[in-house]
């Protein structure tokens, strides 16, 4: 039986979309608590306003994140969610699972939280939401005993890295982003668990510029896989594709009349450089001009492969809004061999630079794309050891406002005026 | 033996991380990974890739709402056990993924899926709508301006329609974000739904000495509208500060660090539309979503106003857009002047940039359309 009138939230129950409502529901038939979750949800439609007070400190004993504390602004109303802290687990890479897996876990959950989840949160943790703080700890004692599993990150340190589903099951993935994203995940276990920068700090890594986790605008280093030789053509396959047996796009326009697939329009006009052509019935591509952007691979998946020379361009510092405004992650370097042959560690050198860094340097709350604004994008690469090139700016400054340092201009900058008045009288 | 609050740090295990992806590879992704050679989308929701080894692996993709419970998982797990040897897995934008290694296997698979009501829609893939990106809101979080779970519900069941077809220009990636710290993916979405207040902070005098570090409270404006001052309170002076109002565009960021400066409004929150970004590179650069409609109110429990907001743009856009054109390709080729006529939104001085970078996105030139705006 509810316990709560729901008179809005049971509008929420219509409709071909799954149903969050009708889901808390069935769970509250098992967990009386998700009622009051219901409760007060019913409440902050009907005031439109939120009812969890502000913040909350709780966590595990050795760790400085990983749980996010919360309240009910209401406990007497809704005492099934006075405590409502949500605990972030670590999720494998890529978001493969067992049922073995996920129902262990979710026993657990039953047994020490309120029966909801978030599959999955935007950084990519599987999010437990809700429970009490006497709880924490022996969930945590069970998650790790019996499960083998572990907290993932909040606060001012390395978040849960993410990637991209990779070569398990995407022909584009020029690097294996499920072994570095576990890798970087288990090599950097105490900057994840024990906060210790100027602010968050996030990795992302995507094996193509198609980017499908989102690593450069969601990351403050974001690994984006690529190549350095030529796109791989099958000319019998582009025969196919022209003569309409394949479909273009691998299908995914296919619930509308496009018409017939036209090469020069769909794929050589589009390209963005203008570096593919027809020779008679030989798709050309002039490589050394291609910036990869994945439009004609895309279009053409069954005749086009990413180039064999393959590696990941890294760019530094995507951010939201706050303070300065929402950014982009910037590329510095070009390209890198992302290789488990090395542990990765062309890839750990350059995070530890941009750490040893941003620790110093950062101020209180700053990301680092902020301080890279602060200072200047020429000073972060000085500090990284990495020269400028061309590549590093979408075009050249356009006002004259140039810094020199002292010992790069002839005699330096101590004058004196009255040898400059022996020349040029006042 | 389990937890013993008495000796917290004995029998304590740390530092496990998550665990190791490949013992859940379903054993058609363990035998092929790094050997795909192609895919091919067979109908919506439906995906094949083919490995050099002359396997197959047949994808079946089906929207969830994210927020989710123990039952909810275990009835995933019954499907995958039942249909994929109990492997699954989730997408990077929250949808669910049942894997099987025939193609005989593909249409079981879908009947029990379409026997579970309306709890697994399949869908979301291709030149469609997949799910919507979103946040906690009235859920979970304390700073909310908007809810995240309904507003999504009500969209998509509107648009339920483009995420089961595939009859778009190219992807729509909507995303939503109950205020402006935008958790998740507002600020490079095709369709952006973001959670605006619209009043500035109160100040909690009586309290805010005991829950506040006044510097982090002033160092967390973007406009330096937080100021220092002092109060009386119960006749004693006190350190607190002040905003200048003028000054406020009510981002909340104070709010964040300073528990004394609460700001939500049931009137003044709601919600602004921003379009056209995106994350790929695909022919062009990435880009940032741009506001369009700065206010819709908060109508509860089916946000009518945002939902025909939203499905108005889709709709011009589908009409409009050229094959393999993102939304924000789109608005830039036609121009946003055409943008807002074809969408019939009604231009507004809120969508001129006034934040210290605003001189690059006004018109610095005499190419433009003449519009309905000029009168
Ligand atoms: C108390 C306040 C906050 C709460 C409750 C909160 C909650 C969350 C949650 C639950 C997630 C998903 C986490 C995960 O997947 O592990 C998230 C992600 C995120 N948060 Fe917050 N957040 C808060 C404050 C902030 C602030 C102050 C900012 C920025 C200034 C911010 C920016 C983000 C961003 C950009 C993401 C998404 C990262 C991604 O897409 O990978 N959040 N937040
Ligand atoms: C950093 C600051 C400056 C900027 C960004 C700047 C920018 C420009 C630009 C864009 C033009 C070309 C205008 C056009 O051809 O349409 C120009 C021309 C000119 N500027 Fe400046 N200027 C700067 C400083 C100065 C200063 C300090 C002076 C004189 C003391 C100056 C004197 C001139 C003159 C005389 C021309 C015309 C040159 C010609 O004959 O083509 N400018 N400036
Ligand atoms: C046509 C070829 C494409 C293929 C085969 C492909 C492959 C995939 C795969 C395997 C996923 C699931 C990834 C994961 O959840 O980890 C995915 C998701 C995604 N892709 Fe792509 N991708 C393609 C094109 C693109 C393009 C062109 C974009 C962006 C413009 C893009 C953006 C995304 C995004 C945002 C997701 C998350 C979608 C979801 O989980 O529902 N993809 N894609
Ligand atoms: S980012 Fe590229 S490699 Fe990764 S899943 Fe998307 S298309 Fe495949
Ligand atoms: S990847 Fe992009 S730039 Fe390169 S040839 Fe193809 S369409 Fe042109
Ligand atoms: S977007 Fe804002 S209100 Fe929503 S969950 Fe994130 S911090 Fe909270
Ligand atoms: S709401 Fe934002 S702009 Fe207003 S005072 Fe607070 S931090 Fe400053």
């Amino acid at each position: 039986m509810a316990k709560h009138e729901t008179p809005l939230l049971d509008q929420l129950e219509s409709g071909p979309w799954p149903s969050f409502v009708s889901d808390l529901k069935r769970q509250a038939e098992k967990k009386p608590e998700c009622w009051d979750i219901l409760g007060i949800l019913e409440l902050s439609y009907k005031d439109r306003i939120t009812h969890w007070k502000h913040g909350g400190i709780v966590g595990v004993f050795g760790y400085g994140g990983g749980i996010v504390g919360r309240y009910a602004d209401v406990p007497k109303l809704f005492p099934g969610v006075e405590h409502f802290h949500t605990i972030r687990v670590a999720q494998p890479s890529s978001k493969y699972y067992s049922t073995a897996n996920l129902r262990q876990l979710m026993d657990l959950w039953e047994k020490h939280g309120s029966g909801m989840t978030n599959f999955h949160g935007s950084t990519g943790d599987i999010i437990l939401l809700g429970t009490r703080t006497e709880n924490l700890e022996p969930f945590f004692w069970d998650l790790t005993h019996d499960m083998g599993q572990d907290l993932g990150g909040s606060g001012s340190n390395l978040r849960t890295p993410a990637n991209c589903v990779g070569q398990s099951r995407c022909e584009w993935s020029c690097y294996d982003t499920e072994e570095v994203c576990y890798h970087l995940t288990m090599h950097y276990q105490d900057e994840i668990h024990r906060p210790a920068f100027p602010y968050k700090f996030k990795f992302k890594f995507s094996g193509c510029p198609n980017d499908c986790v989102a690593a450069i605008a969601r990351s403050d280093v974001s690994v984006i896989g690529t190549w350095r030789d030529n796109i791989r053509i099958d000319q019998a396959a582009v025969k196919e594709y022209v003569a309409g047996n394949y479909p273009p796009n691998g299908g995914a326009h296919s619930g509308r009349d496009w018409g017939k697939f036209d090469l020069q329009k769909e794929v050589i006009d589009l390209c963005p450089t203008e570096c593919m052509w027809m020779e008679g019935d030989e798709l050309k591509i002039d490589d050394k001009e291609c910036t990869r952007c994945m439009h004609c691979i895309n279009v053409m998946p069954r005749a086009l492969r990413p180039g064999a020379d393959q590696g990941a361009s890294v760019c530094v510092g995507a951010k939201a809004p706050i303070l300065d405004g929402a950014q982009f992650s910037t590329l510095i370097v070009p390209f890198m061999k992302v290789s488990k042959d090395n542990e990765f560690e062309e890839l750990i050198e350059f995070i530890e630079g941009i750490w040893d860094w941003w620790m110093e340097v950062g101020k209180n709350r700053e990301r680092v794309g902020e301080t890279m604004q602060r200072v200047g994008l020429p000073t972060f690469l000085q500090v990284m050891g990495i020269d400028p090139i061309p590549q590093h700016v979408k075009e050249p400054r356009s006002n004259p406002y140039v810094f020199w340092k002292e010992e790069e201009v002839e005699g330096g900058f101590e004058r004196d005026i009255v040898e400059f008045r022996a020349k040029h009288a006042a | 033996m389990g937890y013993d609050p008495t000796k917290p740090m004995e029998g304590r295990i740390s530092d496990l991380g998550p665990p190791n992806y490949e013992q859940f590879f379903p054993p058609v992704i363990k035998a092929n990974k790094g050997k795909w050679l192609w895919h091919e989308i067979l109908q919506p929701g439906v995906l094949v890739h083919k490995s050099e080894t002359g396997d197959e692996v047949y994808t079946v993709r089906c929207g969830t709402c994210r927020l989710v419970s123990v039952e909810y998982i275990r009835e995933v797990c019954d499907i995958a056990d039942k249909h994929c040897d109990g492997f699954l897995r989730f997408t990077t934008r929250n949808n669910v993924e049942f894997m099987v290694d025939s193609k005989e296997k593909v249409q079981p698979l879908l009947d029990t899926l379409a026997g579970l009501g309306n709890r697994f829609p399949v869908g979301g893939t291709g030149a469609g709508l997949t799910n919507i990106v979103h946040t906690q809101g009235w859920v979970h979080c304390h700073t909310p301006a908007t809810d995240a779970s309904g507003v999504v519900k009500a969209v998509m069941d509107e648009l339920f329609e483009y995420f089961t077809s595939m009859k778009l220009p190219a992807q729509v990636r909507i995303a939503l974000a109950c205020c402006l710290n935008m958790c998740g993916a507002v600020h490079a979405s095709d369709i952006a739904i973001l959670g605006i207040h619209r009043k500035p902070p109160m100040i909690d005098h009586s309290r805010i000495t005991g829950v506040c570090e006044l510097p982090l409270a002033i160092a967390s404006c973007p406009l330096g509208a937080v100021k220092p001052a002092k109060a009386e309170v119960d006749g004693k002076e006190i350190k607190t500060v002040k905003v200048n109002v003028e000054r406020c565009m009510f981002c909340g960021n104070c709010y964040t660090m300073c528990p004394a400066m609460p700001l939500a409004d049931p009137e003044g929150d709601g919600i602004a539309i921003l379009v056209g970004g995106k994350v790929s590179n695909r022919i062009s650069a990435p880009k940032f979503s741009k506001l369009v409609i700065p206010f819709l109110p908060n109508t509860t429990p089916r946000w009518p106003e945002t939902v025909q907001a939203v499905k108005q743009i889709l709709e011009a856009y589908a009409a409009d857009a050229k094959k393999y054109e993102r939304v924000g390709e789109w608005a830039e080729r036609i121009g946003w002047e055409k943008f807002f006529e074809k969408c019939d939104i009604p231009f507004t001085m809120k969508s001129i940039d006034d934040y210290r970078l605003a001189y690059d996105t006004w018109r610095t030139t005499t190419q433009f359309k003449y519009t309905s705006h000029i009168k």
